[in-house]
């Protein structure tokens, strides 16, 4: 009869925190919790001593007080007599607004440059190649301030607008580009505008209901409805019928030349137009990689598979091509959304009035606030990265391959 | 009858006839241009679009830029030269070429200092970057932080010398105690270090940087080009081992380590490049002992390296995730402990599959140091659109000095991504 008997436990020796390598971890996250709690007493020390010895304290009541210096672009209510807060607000806004336009603008140029580069044609796949690296090899603040001296420099004053026979006129009489900024014809929106456009939401509404519907036919059914021409239908006749019963309510408020200036319509100033067409050209010269990158990893016999298979080109890369390309393609490009919204803070070199702008450069010199104003600015542009990089994570999961 | 015979056949070929030319539309540059420019319709549309654009941009630049002016003393001077002719006024880099290169406050006379040390810091640099030269040479890299800093700063030359003799006795300890336990090198190598450095500090004489044989240059007095190259070769050389520890930190098992890291590599990542320099020049110096000073370069290359060692662990946390886990599992079986394993095995491979990354990371870095002129240091950008462009004789050049910049940058990381590139293919071991 044999026993079965467990090995003797070794009873726990001090001399185990380092030789075990069951409890050595323990040990070491024992020191760099020590050492770590060390490091941050020793500066929130220094911090407090050097607060205490320049008679500065850390509040933030400041962000109540009136700002009191101008804002030239703002998208929401804004004047001298508003507050930090309020002048931090304007700043994200407009952050957020050149973000967003450059994201858009970036995803065109890259799509379209990355495209072109694989293109058959020699001349211009090496001119496409020549924009990617001449832009992604040069700093974009040295882009930025570029564009922005060809908007001072170049573009011409109002007054080169006037008499009789000036030296500059506007695009279709519509669009005036002067060294003080673009002015763009602003939409007037008259009594009964509000049905046109709701008229417009819904015939959208309505082509997106017309594909469902044609798709689950052709699925279950094999009856294929004609899909380009009834969506265009759709979209424009009602929408251009209403606005004519509705007796034309949507105008359009063209800018012209009154004394010195234009007046009328929108101006989008010159930082903003510099910013974005920056960020828009040096971005895209990224993005123009990633697709690149994309579409050459999707391997060639996926190609040969398709149209052997019968499909016609366009459903090659519509059904085949496509969707294992954006599975490459998304991730970087997102994480490029994030440079732009982080390059959007050079935007204090052009003198746009962003978050960096306003919080980190008038409020933060204005009031001396450094610390309070730094840290509000990071916490922004934390918020913001964290907010995608979540999204990232959502989408990257769902196109995750799915296998068994 | 039979000569008759011979008369119905008229003519017999006995040689063969010569290989005549193919077509003329099937060969040579016609061919070339038949398939690559004019393939299809739709092909020779955009040939002609692309041609047109490229004439757009040679047909204003190209008279600008063979029509230069390179010798005059202002603006003025320039367009009097030009008489109304389309030309570059490029006598603004030749005049004001020592300006753009070194900043405006770093003396004259000690140019050569800077450029010797420009380029001493290729002789260091080639060693690292091509392995076919005698390894004797990485000597000499060792040494360079110390020369280039000597050179640049100037003072007493006991500075250098006592931390390259910390440096050194740090070594010994550690390849003295290695073999035995790596902590105990590591840390001991570096316990020695700060010991020879704080005895050293108190051998040194007061003001032995005044009667120096190099001419002290305070840190605020350098500026231009050599800014730019000063910030982007230390911060990235620094970050490196900086970034190599924050991945293998991401990558532990032990979660205090792992969430130190993991918010130190995302918080840096999270903000713009912009508001750590904020840091560093309105914030960082209260973080310091009250009575010390820290002066603005060395602020700024604390938060620069921070920066870029954030995401060169991203990178290299690529690198060691790309490792197939048998290579970790081999190293454990092999009975080798943690750092042993990671020194031995796991990193040289892990750094070969980050290099691309590595280089991706130095030349995004090199370009944003032009952001340093946004919190008014003098770097290349900032002497152009400080000094330079404030100055009546050169108010109103901006595209010669532009485009001087630029092509700078376009020179260095050009040729820094092209070395990567023939580094990948060199280092390529597998598939082949």
């Amino acid at each position: 009869m044999t026993t079965l008997t467990d090995p003797p436990r070794e009873s726990f020796r001090l001399s185990m925190l380092i030789n075990d390598t069951r409890y050595r971890s323990l040990t070491f996250q024992a020191i760099a919790l020590l050492v770590l709690i060390i490091a941050f007493a020793y500066l929130t020390n220094n911090l407090l001593t050097n607060l205490a010895a320049a008679g500065l304290n850390i509040a933030y009541d400041f962000l109540g007080s009136p700002a009191g210096y101008d804002i030239n672009q703002t998208l929401v209510e804004y004047d001298s007599q508003s507050t930090h807060a309020r002048a931090a607000l304007v700043g994200i806004l407009n952050t957020l607004l050149v973000a967003f336009l450059a994201c858009i603008t970036a995803t065109v140029f890259g799509v379209i440059a990355g495209v072109l580069r694989l293109s058959n044609n020699w001349l211009v796949s090496k001119l496409m190649a020549f924009y990617v690296e001449i832009f992604r090899n040069i700093p974009v603040l040295i882009w930025i301030i570029i564009i922005f001296t060809i908007m001072t420099a170049v573009l011409p004053g109002p007054r080169e607008f006037r008499g009789d026979n000036p030296t500059s006129t506007m695009l279709l009489d519509l669009f005036a580009f002067t060294n003080r900024g673009i002015y763009i014809p602003a939409p007037v929106w008259g009594p009964g505008s509000m049905v046109v456009v709701a008229t417009f939401i819904a015939s959208v509404i309505g082509v997106i209901a017309y594909r469902r519907y044609a798709t689950n036919l052709l699925y279950a059914t094999g009856r294929l409805l004609p899909m380009g021409w009834p969506s265009l239908a759709i979209f424009f006749v009602p929408t251009i019928l209403m606005f004519y019963i509705m007796g034309r309510p949507i105008g359009l408020d063209v800018p012209e030349l009154r004394g010195f200036n234009f007046q009328g319509g929108i101006k989008v100033g010159g930082p903003l137009i510099a910013l974005w067409f920056a960020l828009s050209v040096y971005t895209g010269a990224f993005i123009a990689e990633n697709v690149r990158a994309g579409i050459q990893a999707v391997s060639k016999g996926q190609t040969e598979a398709a149209s052997a298979l019968g499909l016609r080109p366009g459903r090659v890369m519509n059904l085949v091509v496509l969707p294992q390309a954006l599975r490459v393609i998304i991730p970087p490009l997102i994480s490029q959304y994030l440079n732009i919204t982080k390059n959007s803070s050079l935007a204090i070199a052009v003198g746009y009035a962003d978050i960096t702008a306003t919080l980190g450069g008038i409020t933060l010199n204005q009031t001396g606030r450094a610390i309070e104003c730094v840290l509000l600015l990071m916490l922004f542009y934390l918020t913001i990265s964290l907010s995608i990089s979540a999204i990232m994570n959502v989408y990257n999961n769902s196109v995750k391959l799915k296998e068994r | 009858m039979s000569d008759t015979h011979a008369q119905t056949v008229a003519f017999v070929r006995e040689t063969e006839i010569p290989e005549a030319a193919p077509p003329y539309a099937a060969t040579g540059p016609v061919k070339w241009m038949r398939e690559n420019l004019f393939a299809t319709p739709a092909n020779a549309l955009l040939t002609v679009v692309a041609a047109y654009a490229i004439y757009l941009i040679l047909a204003p630049t190209l008279p600008w830029i063979l029509n230069g002016v390179w010798t005059a003393n202002s603006l003025a001077e320039c367009r009097e030269i030009l008489q109304g002719a389309t030309g570059a006024c490029f006598a603004v880099l030749t005049e004001r070429w020592p300006q753009l290169l070194f900043g405006f406050k770093y003396p004259s006379e000690l140019y050569w200092r800077p450029s010797l040390a420009f380029v001493l810091l290729f002789v260091a640099v080639a060693p690292v970057l091509f392995f076919d030269l005698p390894r004797k040479l990485l000597i000499f890299t060792g040494l360079f932080p110390f020369i280039a800093y000597y050179l640049i700063w100037g003072g007493t030359i006991f500075v250098p010398i006592l931390a390259l003799v910390g440096c050194l006795g740090g070594y010994a300890v550690y390849q003295r105690f290695v073999t035995g336990s790596f902590a105990a090198g590591f840390f001991g190598g570096i316990a020695a270090a700060l010991l020879i450095w704080y005895i050293g500090g108190l051998l040194i004489p007061d003001g032995a940087s005044e009667n120096a044989m190099l001419t002290p240059v305070p840190s605020r007095d350098l500026g231009g080009f050599m800014l730019n190259m000063m910030l982007g070769v230390t911060c990235v050389s620094l970050s490196i081992p900086i970034g190599i520890a924050l991945a293998l930190g991401r990558q532990s098992s032990m979660p205090l380590i792992k969430v130190v890291c993991v918010v130190f590599i995302e918080f840096i990542r999270g903000v713009p490049l912009i508001t750590l320099l904020f840091v560093a020049s309105v914030m960082l110096a209260y973080f310091f002992p009250p009575d010390s000073t820290v002066d603005l370069f060395l602020r700024v290359v604390i938060m620069i390296t921070m920066f870029s060692a954030a995401y060169i662990a991203e990178v290299i946390r690529g690198g060691l995730a790309a490792l197939p886990k048998g290579q970790y599992e081999a190293a454990d079986s092999l009975g080798l402990d943690y750092p042993q394993a990671m020194r031995l095995i796991i990193l040289p491979q892990a750094l070969k599959i980050s290099i691309p990354g590595i280089v991706n990371v130095a030349v995004g870095l090199f370009k944003d140091t032009v952001l340093v002129s946004v919190i008014s240091m003098f770097d290349l950008l900032g002497m152009i659109r400080g000094p330079i462009l404030a100055s009546t004789e050169w108010n109103g050049v901006y595209w010669e000095l532009l485009g001087f910049a630029s092509l700078l940058f376009f020179v260095v990381c050009y040729g820094i991504s092209q070395y990567s590139q023939w580094l990948e293919r060199r280092l390529a071991t597998d598939h082949r």
